[in-house]
């Protein structure tokens, strides 16, 4: 074996004191910039960090890939999900004239908007790939209204960070930092290939996240938190995805 | 350094292959192209069931699902390889490790050398005092290739799956013909690896196991008697 000398033992502890120095410096500057994920605690914790603070600074701009329309997928997969509840039902029966968005948390003017009025906003289509992380996917054309149009429509505040997003299904939600919520390609989607958004595939609105894995496209939102920390909203995990074992950030 | 990279590489590829493994079961189909589903005839399925419901599979049961820590571990490890990766090869290029111990000699770069070293192999011979003390050119050539070749091939697949870093880089995933095929690209060259570490360990195994694991845990060269 090589003797420990003392030179050895000295470069050793060099690079130990500059190891931890560095992990405390990069912990401070990703504090400093909203590099931390909701769920950067526990032995995954610096994996996530990495992954989101890594995609974060690479590109908080750059545009999810759009297909041309050749590419639209035939028959889309369905996931299947819970069978709908009475309120859920209720509304589909009215045809979902009275589904209300509320939109409250750190914003000027709370409050709600039908379909109607999001569909009176500018709309915006985009022909993008769902992929789960199971690892099938698809592509479809979806239209909607614009997130960061709705969000200034009702003034976001300065020190929001987070835009928390609720299914009328209870235990299913999900958030956003505002680089994703500001996203250009970020969509309160209504419609679907030319025509109305079908339930199964999350009509009447659904949270369309183009840069992020399937489950963060949320189906049947009904209420935005607009918020500067995860910690006081629900479990404080930013998602329904950690408590059920899955990362917050889905970019990868 | 060598040494301490090589460890915690072995770390991060046992992780990265058994969360891999479980992330396949909750789809174990494969495609070519951009898009692929339940709805899409797959390129070839894996025959086990799988932790989907919404799968067909030729069993009546369900797997466990073990998809979330599975993929929070499976990035953690994978960033883990990265970085081992990154200092290894600055490491590498630095003191002349490459150039030294992996580039084949001049000489050596033929297909006559090669076929001479898996000869010798087989019939056991006992190596030269050379090989003894080094890589022989078969070795040199085959950790070139896992180095250069499928290590950076297996990171590049797995981002190519990454719909935030496609967003930033998208010839990552167009150069490939689709997400898909990087998918399938991805499982090909964890197979690849596989064989690479079956074979790695078998040799291991045919020069001396415990000589040859004491000299990569400590660094001292193996004795004739431990030989």
């Amino acid at each position: 074996m090589n003797p420990l000398t003392r030179r050895r033992f000295m470069t050793a502890a060099i690079a130990a004191t500059a190891g931890v120095a560095g992990v405390a410096v990069a912990d401070r500057l990703a504090r400093r910039y909203g590099l931390l994920p909701p769920d950067d605690g526990g032995i995954y914790g610096p994996g996530e960090t990495l992954t989101y603070a890594a995609q974060r600074i690479l590109g908080r701009h750059s545009l999810a890939r759009e297909f041309p329309r050749s590419m639209i997928s035939a028959s889309p997969f369905l996931n299947p999900v819970a069978p709908p509840t009475d309120a859920f039902k209720r509304s589909q029966a009215n045809g979902f004239a009275d589904w209300r968005l509320a939109v409250d948390g750190m914003v000027a003017h709370p409050g709600s908007f039908s379909l109607a009025d999001l569909k009176r906003m500018d709309t915006r289509s985009q022909i993008t790939e769902v992929a789960c992380e199971e690892g099938w996917s698809y592509i479809a054309e979806w239209i909607g209204t614009p997130l960061p149009d709705v969000l200034r429509e009702v003034g976001v505040q300065p020190q929001a960070r987070y835009v928390a997003y609720f299914s009328i299904e209870h235990d299913w939600w999900d958030s956003m930092d505002m680089g994703d919520a500001l996203h250009p390609q970020t969509l309160l989607t209504w419609g679907m290939n030319d025509g109305d958004l079908p339930v199964g595939f999350g009509g009447p609105l659904r949270m369309r996240v183009p840069r992020q894995l399937g489950y963060k496209n949320v189906k049947y939102i009904t209420r935005l938190t607009v918020t500067d920390s995860m910690k006081g909203i629900r479990d404080g995990l930013g998602s329904a995805a950690p408590a059920g074992g899955y990362s917050w950030y889905a970019g990868i | 350094m060598v040494r301490v990279t090589h460890w915690l590489t072995v770390i991060a590829f046992f992780a990265l292959l058994i969360t891999g493994m479980e992330i396949v079961i909750s789809h174990p189909r494969f495609y070519w192209g951009e898009v692929g589903n339940v709805m899409v005839e797959p390129a070839f399925t894996i025959p086990i069931p799988s932790s989907r419901g919404s799968v067909p599979t030729a069993y009546k049961f369900e797997m466990p699902d073990e998809n979330g820590w599975s993929r929070y571990l499976h990035f953690e490890a994978a960033w883990l390889l990265l970085l081992t990766g990154l200092v290894y090869a600055l490491y590498s290029l630095g003191t002349g490790h490459f150039r030294r111990d992996l580039v084949p000699a001049r000489g050596e770069r033929s297909w006559r050398t090669y076929r001479n070293v898996v000869r010798r192999t087989l019939r056991r011979e006992r190596p030269d005092a050379a090989e003894a003390r080094s890589y022989n050119a078969v070795q040199r050539a085959t950790y070139l290739v896992v180095i250069f070749g499928f290590i950076p091939l297996v990171i590049w697949t797995g981002l190519a799956m990454s719909p935030a870093f496609t967003a930033v880089m998208p010839w990552t995933v167009e150069a490939l013909g689709g997400r898909q095929t990087a998918r399938t690209l991805h499982f090909f060259v964890s197979w690849a690896l596989v064989l690479f570490v079956v074979v790695h360990v078998a040799m291991i195994s045919m020069a001396g196991f415990r000589s040859r694991m004491r000299t990569m845990l400590t660094g001292r060269a193996a004795t004739r008697e431990d030989a």
